[in-house]
């Protein structure tokens, strides 16, 4: 009998089978197959969305944030992503018998912090205690409610010709962060990683453009929300390398690794697509938040629905979405 | 001097791109021994930049590629024995063994855990004093010294519950088991430079001598590797058969002669069949026989029955050189990362791999 793997919760291809094969097949109606960061839904005249997601990290304190505070931006960060203003959450947790108090306190306090700086609030929740071993510390789950703006829907992208597809800030500094601090690795850096809450900046690009598509790249990084934007869309996507922003110490790190800064995680980075009018416009914006902020590429027509990557030198390459777990290189 | 962008200029780069191609004015068949060399070629468009004369083959070089099954099978049995943790490094987790693999086993129950570093098994044997801990070691040259040195701490702590299942193989033996096969085609040799920073350059010399075949030594980056290839141009287009030390900012012509010393110390010279070469003589490492007590393969059953390979899997062929990814049937069918049917399409530094990840389609 075939088993679920690790692999299926990588963000990558394995688990985008998962859920399109296996889950949407159970559970199968057309808001969940539109494959949103967050389901648009209409209640009484009001639209409304609404997402939920689970957090499970290791460890549970790390350069620029803790286990609590990406559990609200995941969140609040999914809902923005449709063009919804985050308004509520719920929280639920799953804790582990022997677990610290103390850091647990920590925890509340950063959601509590992040919540206002999202303008969100928390009202409703569970707790569960499971004995020792049963789960791995704490997990968090976290669902959210919000106020449509703008709908934004994937889909859309697909229905231009050119369009203009910018990344919000450097890439990868989450996933880096997370290596770095398993002890194992022994490496030392200033890196913190980029998780915040994106609803100042969102807002900002609401107010002024409609996006054809927005996705946070957490999981599966930029390479993965590039795919499943060109799959979904059926569009390919051509990206120069030039332009994505990578920090000195990620990229020392994925060399030393053997990993490729594109398949990292960011917890507080998104990617946009936009019209060719609005590109400027919407980089505009970005860069008065995040100076990283680029225009990256741009999609085009053809059938083969593929991500390619413009070296720094000029010759083109795939770029592919991550597989299986993400493993150090052996030598 | 940045160790990274430096050696990824873009001037400096297209510089040598427009040299490599005026020197090479006819086909050479380049033989990238390493891994790591065929990914950057991949993932830089590197055989993009030399122009059309020059045709990378890609050797052998993978440690994950090279395991045969047999071996992965025995990983896989000692792994199911009970009040056991099996630790190895990261992409050995993917290699289909002839029913299982690592990664399925973990699922099933067994504690296998990737290491970040071999070292890391002393913590887990130290942890953990009542289990048996077995520590897979695999790679070449690179790796090797890494496992003496856990062998080494291991004796010093008196530890007796950490053991070693040693599958280390050296790079000069194949390189020259393929020089021997009259039909493999090559002209030159890109050599790992990391594994020189342990063996030095001497071992290559008397290879480019014996075989006429100039061997360059080079790094990883864009920048070495294309230093490196204009230089192979040149000693073919002259003639030469000399070894290029490319990377002599780190390599030195002994290597690292106390890392040489401790490999030496305990680990002895034995036959070792290469996934797709076949038998090498004196191409692999295990333990020395005084530490019979420590080896896994003394002190456990490892008797297993082995499939033979996949018919349809052509990674001999392409180990060797013979045959490109592309020319298989298989490839990115049946075979593909997620899937793998053959060794080369396991490791991320594996040729298959490569050309998946980064010219599938093209």
């Amino acid at each position: 009998m075939e088993k679920i793997l690790l692999s299926h919760g990588g963000g990558g291809e394995e688990m985008n089978a998962l859920i399109n094969d296996i889950i949407f097949k159970a559970f199968d109606n057309e808001i969940l197959k539109s494959a949103n960061d967050a389901a648009l839904l209409r209640l009484n005249s009001t639209n409304l969305a609404f997402t939920t997601d689970s957090f499970v990290v290791t460890p549970l304190f790390f350069s620029g944030g803790d286990i609590g505070k990406i559990a609200i931006c995941g969140t609040v960060n999914d809902l923005l992503m449709v063009g919804a203003k985050p308004l509520y959450l719920s929280c639920s947790f799953i804790i582990e018998e022997g677990f610290s108090i103390d850091e647990f306190k920590q925890i509340l306090n950063s959601m509590s912090k992040t919540a206002k700086k999202a303008g969100v609030f928390i009202v409703c929740g569970d707790t569960k205690v499971v004995p020792k071993g049963k789960c791995d510390k704490i997990f968090i789950n976290t669902s959210g409610v919000g106020e449509v703006i703008k709908e934004i829907n994937t889909i859309n992208l697909g229905s231009q010709q050119k369009a203009k597809i910018l990344v919000s800030g450097d890439i990868a500094r989450h996933g880096s962060v997370i290596m770095q601090a398993r002890d194992e690795l022994g490496f030392e850096s200033e890196l913190e990683s980029d998780c915040k809450p994106l609803n100042e900046v969102v807002l900002e690009i609401l107010k002024t453009i409609t996006p054809l598509a927005m996705r946070d790249a957490t999981r599966g990084g930029l390479s993965a929300v590039l795919n499943e934007w060109a799959k979904f869309c059926k569009v390919s996507i051509k990206v120069k390398e030039a332009r994505i922003k990578i920090s000195d110490e990620v990229m020392g790190i994925c060399e030393i690794l053997g990993f490729e800064p594109c398949d990292l995680a960011n917890e507080g980075t998104f990617v946009l697509a936009v019209e060719e009018k609005d590109a400027l416009k919407a980089l505009e914006i970005l860069q008065k938040f995040d100076k990283n902020a680029n225009i990256i590429g741009e999609t085009f027509k053809d059938d083969k629905n593929r991500v390619i990557l413009e070296t720094i030198y000029g010759v083109e390459r795939f770029l592919e979405p991550p597989k299986g777990e993400l493993l150090p290189r052996i030598c | 001097m940045d160790l990274i962008n430096d050696f990824r200029d873009k001037t400096h780069i297209l510089n040598l791109s427009k040299l490599i191609k005026k020197a090479s004015n006819k086909p050479l068949n380049i033989m990238e021994i390493c891994g790591g060399h065929t990914h950057s070629i991949m993932k830089f468009g590197i055989d993009k930049l030399v122009g059309e004369n020059i045709k990378f083959i890609h050797g052998p070089g993978c440690p994950v590629c090279v395991m045969p099954r047999h071996n992965i099978d025995e990983a896989i049995k000692l792994s199911s024995m009970p009040n056991t943790i099996f630790t190895t490094l990261a992409d050995m987790l993917r290699v289909p063994g002839s029913f299982s693999t690592l990664q399925k086993q973990r699922a099933k129950g067994c504690d296998i855990r990737a290491l970040y570093s071999p070292l890391d098994a002393i913590n887990i044997a130290l942890e953990n004093p009542k289990k048996n801990v077995i520590f897979f070691a695999i790679g070449f040259e690179t790796t090797t010294p890494m496992s003496a040195v856990v062998v080494e701490k291991a004796l010093n702590l008196n530890l007796k519950n950490l053991f070693f299942h040693i599958n280390h193989v050296t790079v000069p033996a194949p390189v020259m088991a393929l020089l021997d096969d009259e039909n493999v085609k090559i002209d030159a040799f890109l050599g790992p430079s990391h594994v020189s920073v342990i063996i030095g350059s001497k071992p290559y010399e008397k290879i480019a001598k014996t075989y006429k075949k100039p061997i360059a030594i080079s790094g990883f980056e864009p920048l070495d590797m294309m230093d490196s290839i204009l230089n192979l141009v040149n000693q073919f287009n002259e003639n030469k058969f000399e070894v290029y030390n490319e990377y002599d900012r780190v390599v030195k012509p002994n290597g690292n002669e106390k890392a040489l010393n401790l490999i030496k110390k305990y680990f002895k010279e034995v036959d070792f069949s290469w996934r797709g070469l076949g038998l090498i003589p004196k191409s692999g490492l295990d333990l020395k026989g005084e530490f019979d007590a420590i080896n896994a393969r003394k002190v456990f059953d490892c008797s297993v029955e082995s499939k033979p390979e996949n018919k349809a899997c052509i990674c001999g062929e392409i180990l060797k050189g013979r045959k490109n990814p592309p020319d298989c049937k298989v490839f990115g069918k049946v075979c593909n990362p997620q899937n793998p049917l053959g060794s080369c399409m396991v490791s991320s530094e594996g040729a298959c791999a490569a050309y998946y990840k980064y010219k599938r389609g093209s």
